[in-house]
């Protein structure tokens, strides 16, 4: 997916020759980047200062509290001060890694992101390796037979599955494989990392066991996505010349499949994959919540039904933050992958 | 010839063409048996929605009085059994619908309105403005759309205005983006070159022209986010974000949780809410490719 914004510098970028088109290529997309990142933390500010009126008040959710304790409040967090001067203190203090201090667990929010974030990392990685892999794989496989009962049965499989709740999979599956349902017993645990007082392999076997549902939701929700969209680009190529040409000199039809097609096809793949992270981000936040993952999602259910807003802000921040990074690490990376884009 | 026949003429010439193109369009539609099929389901379910005052009625909500005891599995008496105030599931469900399908709705065209009109300005006026606003496009589409729309929610009143700003005001970039590229090939056309030259304003141009073009466009965008409004409302439900005094698919599936449905394994609390929320949107997904597909038979492979 070229944007306008992307195809500006690129085509500034060829006149300018082959020697600095990368660097300012780059150039242009930290640029973008860090833009993108002010953004997010005025955006931060903003929306938990000016919108719900009174946080103190939003704080105390309605609890009678006295004059002095509400002024006591908002000293300590900072809320006596002018909007400006709170403004530049929130910027000064989020750029150097201080989110704040949460109303419910009275620790720092990045102690409690640091804490979260590895636990996240496994779930969404484990899963994201395995969504990828599948969806590249049935979208080839079905892009290659486009119009067979395969191909139907699995951009159907693949379009029901991704109307589906992420959340309400989760439950059902808790229901079916967890607890247990007639004549299915509970062969899996119903939420958490882990069963506590195992050690060294025995733990980590216990992890990968609590892994395993909340894995499988997300591989469930994700794969449709990346099947549909490999399905479209290995369409794209189905008609070129240069396939027309691979067969004629007699390769076998898997061969021109694997070595030819695929290759061209998997770039697009590779950015819509980045793109759609925002995506990824819902997903997980649902599952975490589902399976009680102590991960950030299900910190971030536990800070919005509080609701915690020093929390939600930072788990904010960091969520729009990290999506933007990874978009433009995805960005930084497709020219060096496809020698079409960027130079 | 005056010219006021001159313009009757013009118009009845353009309500023809109009008419002609949309039985073409039902003719191509026709062929599509996913979308039939989608069609199909979502009348049903529009007219379960509409007239569930009369099936159910509104007393169905109510936690006194509750007609059976609480937490009962299907029976005859309850087909999908009983909630944990004792409420008839099936009623629930139906009388869920009303609301699920009308934040649905709402929140879908709030987004694609704010898209509509993003997209045709940003591709009228050229320069900075379009430059600017596109920046802006970019960036609410890379970002995390629910994290966005809970962080708002959590912010604002419990309320369904909230839910359908919440959804409406994070979704509309890629919208903004399809009618965008529509605008700039419809506006490089010669016939706009002409109404310009005989002293076509911008709002005649973007009213007259580019929006007539882009319609069908912004058609085919409604109905698939409609779709994913569904979704995001009944996703906003279940984290407790929604409006708590309505009933609807999402917040029954958070009344389960909460009442413990999921660790006693009461699946027939959690199945219905969560397949009519995956039916409808499956239906408007099904419709909207339909519609994408007829309009630009490439557009499901370019995309």
């Amino acid at each position: 997916m070229v944007s306008d914004a992307v195809s500006a510098p690129v085509s500034k970028a060829r006149r300018a020759g082959n020697g600095t088109a990368y660097p300012r290529y780059v150039a242009g997309k930290a640029g973008g980047a860090v833009v993108s990142l002010l953004a997010v933390l005025v955006t931060g500010f903003f929306l938990f200062r000016l919108i719900p009126g009174d946080p103190v008040k939003t704080m105390t959710g309605g609890r009678p509290v006295s004059a002095a304790q509400l002024a006591e409040y908002r000293k300590q967090f900072g809320l006596d001060l002018p909007l400006w001067e709170q403004f530049t203190d929130y910027c000064r203090k989020a750029l150097s890694g201080d989110l704040g201090m949460s109303y419910q667990f009275r620790t720092p929010v990045i102690d409690k992101i640091t804490e979260a974030l590895p636990n996240t990392l496994l779930l969404t990685g484990t899963a994201f390796v395995l969504y990828t892999t599948l969806g590249m794989f049935l979208g080839i496989r079905s892009a290659w037979r486009q119009g067979r009962v395969g191909d139907r049965l699995n951009t159907g499989l693949a379009l029901t599955l991704y109307s589906v709740p992420s959340f309400w999979l989760g439950l059902l599956l808790i229901v079916v494989f967890g607890v247990g349902l007639g004549p299915v017993p509970g062969l899996f645990p119903t939420g958490g990392m882990e069963s506590g007082g195992e050690e060294g392999f025995a733990y980590v076997l216990d992890v990968a066991h609590h892994l395993v549902l909340p894995v499988i939701t997300l591989v469930a929700v994700e794969y449709g996505q990346t099947l549909l969209v490999t399905r479209s680009s290995v369409l794209d190529e189905m008609g070129s010349d240069y396939l027309t040409t691979a067969r004629a000199k007699g390769l076998r039809d898997d061969l021109v499949r694997r070595r030819h097609a695929v290759p061209n096809a998997l770039l697009p793949t590779v950015t819509l994959v980045f793109v759609n992270l925002g995506r990824t981000v819902a997903g997980v936040i649902l599952v975490e919540t589902v399976f009680s993952w102590p991960g950030l999602g299900g910190l971030f259910y536990q800070a919005l039904s509080v609701p915690d807003l020093p929390l939600v802000q930072g788990l904010f921040l960091f969520f729009a933050s990290a999506v933007i990074i990874m978009n433009t690490l995805a960005d930084l990376v497709y020219p060096l992958l496809d020698p079409r884009v960027g130079r | 010839m005056t010219t006021e026949a001159g313009t009757a003429g013009s118009r009845a010439l353009a309500r023809q063409r109009r008419r002609r193109s949309a039985v073409r369009f039902w003719r191509a539609y026709r062929t599509h048996g996913a979308g039939l099929l989608g069609l199909g389901a979502l009348a049903l379910f529009t007219l379960v929605a509409l007239t569930a005052p009369l099936t159910v009625g509104s007393d169905v909500a109510g936690v006194t009085d509750a007609p059976g005891r609480p937490l009962q599995a299907p029976s005859g008496e309850f087909p999908l059994g009983t909630d944990q105030f004792g409420r008839n599931l099936l009623g629930l469900v139906v009388w869920g619908s009303r609301v699920s399908l009308l934040v649905g709705l709402l929140a879908a065209v709030l987004s694609v309105a704010i898209g509509a009109v993003v997209g045709i300005t940003a591709g009228h006026f050229k320069g900075a403005y379009a430059t600017v606003l596109m920046r802006i496009t970019d960036w609410f589409l890379v970002m995390p759309t629910l994290v966005l729309a809970i962080a708002l929610a959590t912010v604002m009143s419990r309320s369904l205005g909230t839910v359908v700003l919440a959804i409406g005001v994070t979704s509309w970039p890629t919208t903004a983006r399809l009618v965008r590229a529509q605008t700039l090939t419809v506006e490089s056309r010669p016939y706009i070159e002409r109404a310009k030259a005989l002293g076509g304003g911008h709002w005649h141009v973007m009213t007259r022209h580019v929006l007539p073009n882009v319609t069908p466009l912004i058609l085919a965008q409604t109905t698939l986010m409609i779709s994913s409004s569904v979704l995001a409302e009944a996703t906003l439900a279940f984290l407790g974000l929604g409006d708590p005094t309505v009933i609807s698919w999402g917040g029954l599936l958070q009344d389960a949780r909460e009442a413990g449905a999921v660790s006693a394994g009461d699946w027939w609390y959690l199945v219905p809410p969560g397949i009519a929320i995956a039916l409808v949107a499956l239906a408007f997904t099904l419709c909207g490719r339909a519609v994408e597909s007829v309009l630009n038979p490439r557009l499901e492979v370019a995309r």
